[in-house]
């Protein structure tokens, strides 16, 4: 049982073969996908690589966290004695002990400590999976194998080192009792006459934990191991708010129907998901009950290529189509027509897999080569192409909201600022309440500004959303031509999806604006005292406020609405359980607004249960889909003596008595 | 078989208006759609290719403007695509535009395919005679089946039809040999959304322009000439605006108690 070279060699040779094939069948599956350049600013992607996956920023920001982030850096310390542990079983003349004494004796404390850290850690991960598992589905034999290597890894090595102390000549102890305590407490546990069987066993136990973990690793999910750290490197560093273009040429292909057809960075993001469920467990449809997962959608990509790769690499027809109903393809329709975009799934995971980018991209398969959607989206994109507006109202309607008063066009020598009111600010009659708020502070405050009136577009965000590409890519260009010939360089928007896809999207056709959300900036005008408050909105009692994905988490306009709500009713508002980056959304995103929710409870409801938790009597809210949704709820659930007002009519009520 | 769809470029009803002076239709700036009946009937001639194999020609008299119609339904997937387009056809009542289609109709008879079916939205938007359709059958001696909105059966090799007419109150289930013209009402079918590989090969498609040297019709028979109608004035009939009841925001239970006595009053709500 004592380690010998000639047996271990050939396993270790054997071992390294198995642990090479694997990565390069998966990594070379990775290099299928298309081009992508995520090789800019490099100086930036090693700042955010250190940032998040060896300080494991996001992993930390979650109980448990603190547990992997004790196994993470035991694995990257331990990979020096276990790299010592490989090349001696092959050369046993090779050992750190030839280091200095200053260096192998700390050297021995570090790795002494962190292995019994590491076995605490792996311990209580166990425990947790047993007793309190992230999801149901995590009680996988896959991670209790791969716990149970880690621990015996552990054991052994005590077990190594302990038989090693338990045979030492006794001037040496005084040294090892310091630099080794745990292993020395071990040595204490060993009668004398066992030791060099406890050697030999945990030497070869040790041995085959690290070569079966070397084989298995690349073929589990624990080839997160290898390619979290580069996903983070790979990461978008800018929001990923938008989603890219495409071309419109004959030949081309449109969306994603075949796992190859992702790009090569949306294939590692497979690649590199730990299956932590942390995206599940944020996500507004999977936690009503809608079949949407996004760690299952990001697994199942994973699945479909590795069952294609074959065939994919010779550019053959896959087996299994990447989207199909009834476990005939990986992805069921229903589940990527459940996203809302609102992004929770990507802020919370740990390694930046982008779920969003990759679910727009199946929808834009669906509705441009298939035409094939859930029903109530054809009124939704013929209304769209036909009349610029969700409703298909005559674009002759869009000035109505203003007929009792008197607003100017936009004209680029004598207005400053473009007013974009909407498509919901223009037509929904409970919005177009808003719209005169808004223009009434805008007014009082003296501030110069104008509309586009019938001119006035709608901005496209729920058919970029909604895969519609070819739709949004014209109405895009129409914008980006009527705001560049009309001279707009700074607009107000009281809609955050206007405000993201203003601000984001149109950056990709060339145009750079300076957008505002009405939020940002009614808080300005009265923070810089342009705007008068005349008295408090204190009777709208007492307010909580919900944040909008797109103003929020998907721009980081967190405090600008909470501000307007401070100043103009005298206190901050209430905060629900989940809020600011953490917020739940209110089910309407993502093209969701004009779909019907079959599965399920309604994304809404739970959202204003959460709120009335607060006692409010106002709900406060930063855009007119949110109002809907809200205002729609507060009756389902038959509490509408609520009332649920955005900032703007908020602040009016303090500023226009 | 070929299956002909007619279909017909329209301004969009909802945003046009009438000049107040010259008592015609304001279209400047007003953007064209096809007319929305005629969409189903194109619908209904792609289903029947996709079922049947058939050929499907569709054919649009208008101005040369109203190509882009007819690419519109190149992109949903018809084989041919002809506009009937002349200043000779133009000012045609439902007469002469029959006329001219008919001849479309039989010059595709005669040199495409056998045409089996032509299919007609029951009525325009813009003019609502629902006189086009019955016209073509009559000068082609077509069989006519007004109002369809549902095709039971199809007997290509047989060729008959039965179809389902929606009347006021009922139905009607009437079958006929072919040729035969149908009008369809909206409840025949939804109609399917472009493919954008189908757009952008549309874009690029062929339309063919069909002008009266190719038809070569008695000037007579179309255009003003052949119109024994003409539209002497349109004008929006005045409306009184009614009454406001209650006030449905500060008591919304209240104003549909007052509406309901309203109808009750008026004898408008069946009970």
């Amino acid at each position: 049982m004592t380690p010998n070279p000639t047996i271990f060699t050939p396993l270790l040779i054997i071992s390294l073969g198995i642990f090479a094939w694997g990565c390069w069948r998966r990594l070379s599956l990775v290099a299928l996908g298309q081009a992508e350049n995520r090789f800019d600013n490099i100086g930036a992607r090693i700042g955010e690589m250190l940032k998040y996956a060896f300080g494991q920023k996001r992993v930390l920001a979650k109980p448990f966290g603190l547990n992997h982030f004790v196994i993470f850096w035991s694995f990257i310390i331990l990979l020096v004695s276990n790299t010592e542990f490989l090349l001696h079983g092959v050369f046993p003349s090779i050992s750190l002990a030839h280091l200095p004494d200053g260096i192998y004796f700390p050297l021995l404390l570090v790795i002494d400590i962190v292995s019994l850290l590491a076995l605490v850690a792996v311990v209580i991960a166990m425990v947790r999976r047993i007793i309190a598992p992230p999801y149901p589905e995590a009680r996988t034999i896959e991670a209790f194998f791969i716990l149970a290597l880690i621990a015996t890894l552990m054991m052994a090595n005590f077990g190594i080192n302990g038989a090693r102390i338990s045979h030492m000549p006794v001037i040496y102890l005084a040294v090892a009792h310091t630099y080794m305590p745990v292993s020395s407490f071990v040595a204490g546990l060993i009668a004398p006459s066992a030791g060099a069987l406890v050697f030999g066993v945990s030497w070869w136990a040790h041995a085959a934990a690290l070569l079966l973990f070397m084989c298995y690793l690349p073929h589990s999910k624990h080839m997160h191991i290898l390619t979290a750290i580069p996903n983070c490197f790979f990461r978008r560093l800018e929001k990923p708010n938008t989603q890219p273009r495409e071309e419109f040429v004959s030949g081309n292909t449109f969306g994603v129907a075949q796992a190859d057809r992702f790009t090569w960075k949306d294939l590692l993001d497979s690649m590199a998901c730990t299956e932590c469920g942390r995206c599940q467990k944020v996500c507004p449809a999977n936690i009503t009950g809608k079949p949407l997962n996004p760690r299952a959608v990001v697994h199942d990509i994973k699945v479909n290529l590795l069952e294609n790769g074959a065939l994919l690499k010779q550019g053959a027809t896959p087996v299994t189509p990447l989207i199909g109903d009834g476990g005939e393809g990986s992805v069921a329709e229903e589940v990527i027509w459940g996203c809302t975009t609102c992004g929770a799934c990507m802020e919370a995971c740990p390694v930046f897999i982008e779920q969003m980018p990759k679910i727009v991209k199946m929808r834009r398969h669906l509705v441009e080569n298939e035409a094939r959607f859930p029903e109530e989206l054809l009124n939704l994109f013929e209304n769209m192409e036909g009349r610029s507006n969700p409703w298909g109202i005559a674009p002759s309607e869009r000035t109505k909201w203003c007929a009792q008063m008197e607003v100017k066009p936009f004209d680029k020598n004598t207005t400053e600022y473009l007013l974009y009111v909407g498509c919901a600010g223009s037509f929904d009659s409970r919005s177009k309440h808003v719209s005169v708020a808004l223009a009434q502070l805008l007014d009082k405050a003296g501030v110069s500004w104008g509309i586009l009136g019938k001119d006035e577009k709608c901005c496209g965000d729920s058919l970029r959303r909604l895969g519609n590409e070819y739709v949004f890519d014209r109405m895009a260009k129409e914008n980006v031509r009527i705001f560049t010939e009309r001279g707009v360089k700074k607009v107000i928007t009281q809609c955050p999806h206007c405000f993201s896809t203003l601000k984001n999207d149109y950056k990709q056709y060339g145009l750079e604006l300076e957008v505002i959300h009405h939020s940002e900036f009614l808080r300005n005008l009265v923070q810089d005292g342009r705007l008068k408050l005349e008295g408090t909105s204190a009777e709208l009692g007492a307010t909580v406020f919900h944040d909008s994905c797109y103003l929020g988490r998907h721009n980081d306009v967190y405090d600008a609405p909470r501000e307007v709500i401070e100043l103009a009713t005298g206190t901050a508002p209430a905060e629900m359980e989940r809020n600011r980056n953490n917020a739940f959304c209110c089910g309407a995103g993502g093209g969701r607004m004009w779909m019907e929710e079959h599965t399920g409870e309604r994304i809404n409801l739970t959202r204003v249960r959460e709120a009335l938790e607060e006692k409010p009597d106002t709900i406060c809210v930063s855009c007119p889909y949110c109002l809907t949704m809200f205002e729609d709820g507060l009756k389902d659930v038959k509490a509408d003596s609520v009332k649920v007002r955005d900032v703007a009519e908020v602040l009016a009520e303090a500023a226009l008595r | 078989m070929l299956v002909v769809a007619c279909i017909k470029q329209v301004p969009d009803t909802t945003q046009v208006q009438i000049d107040p002076v010259t008592n015609t239709l304001v279209r400047e700036g007003i953007p064209f759609i096809v007319n929305p009946y005629d969409t189903h009937a194109l619908e209904e001639a792609l289903r029947l290719k996709d079922r049947f194999g058939c050929k499907v020609a569709v054919l649009s008299m208008g101005p040369p403007n109203a190509e882009a119609t007819l690419r519109k339904a190149l992109a949903l997937g018809v084989d041919m695509a002809i506009l009937l387009s002349d200043r000779v056809f133009g000012g045609a009542d439902t007469l002469a535009t029959s006329n001219v289609l008919s001849a479309a109709i039989r010059k595709l008879n005669s040199e495409v395919d056998e045409v089996g079916l032509v299919l007609c939205g029951k009525q325009t938007i813009d003019g609502d005679t629902a006189q086009v359709g019955p016209g073509i059958a009559t000068r082609l001696a077509y069989q006519q089946l007004t109002l369809v909105d549902r095709i039971d059966n199809l007997d290509v090799g047989g060729k008959r039809i039965r179809v389902s007419r929606k009347l006021e109150g009922r139905h009607e289930i009437v079958e006929a040999p072919l040729p035969a013209m149908l009008t369809v009402v909206r409840e025949l079918n939804r109609p399917r959304y472009p493919r954008v590989p189908m757009r952008l090969a549309a874009a690029d498609a062929q339309v063919e322009v069909w002008n009266n040297q190719v038809l070569k019709l008695d000037e007579q028979s179309i255009g003003l000439k052949g119109s024994p109608t003409w539209v002497s004035k349109i004008f929006s009939p005045e409306r009184v605006k009614g009454e406001i009841l209650g006030d449905g925001y500060a008591d919304p239970e209240g104003t549909a108690a007052l509406l309901i006595d309203k109808l009750l009053a008026k004898d408008m709500l069946p009970l």
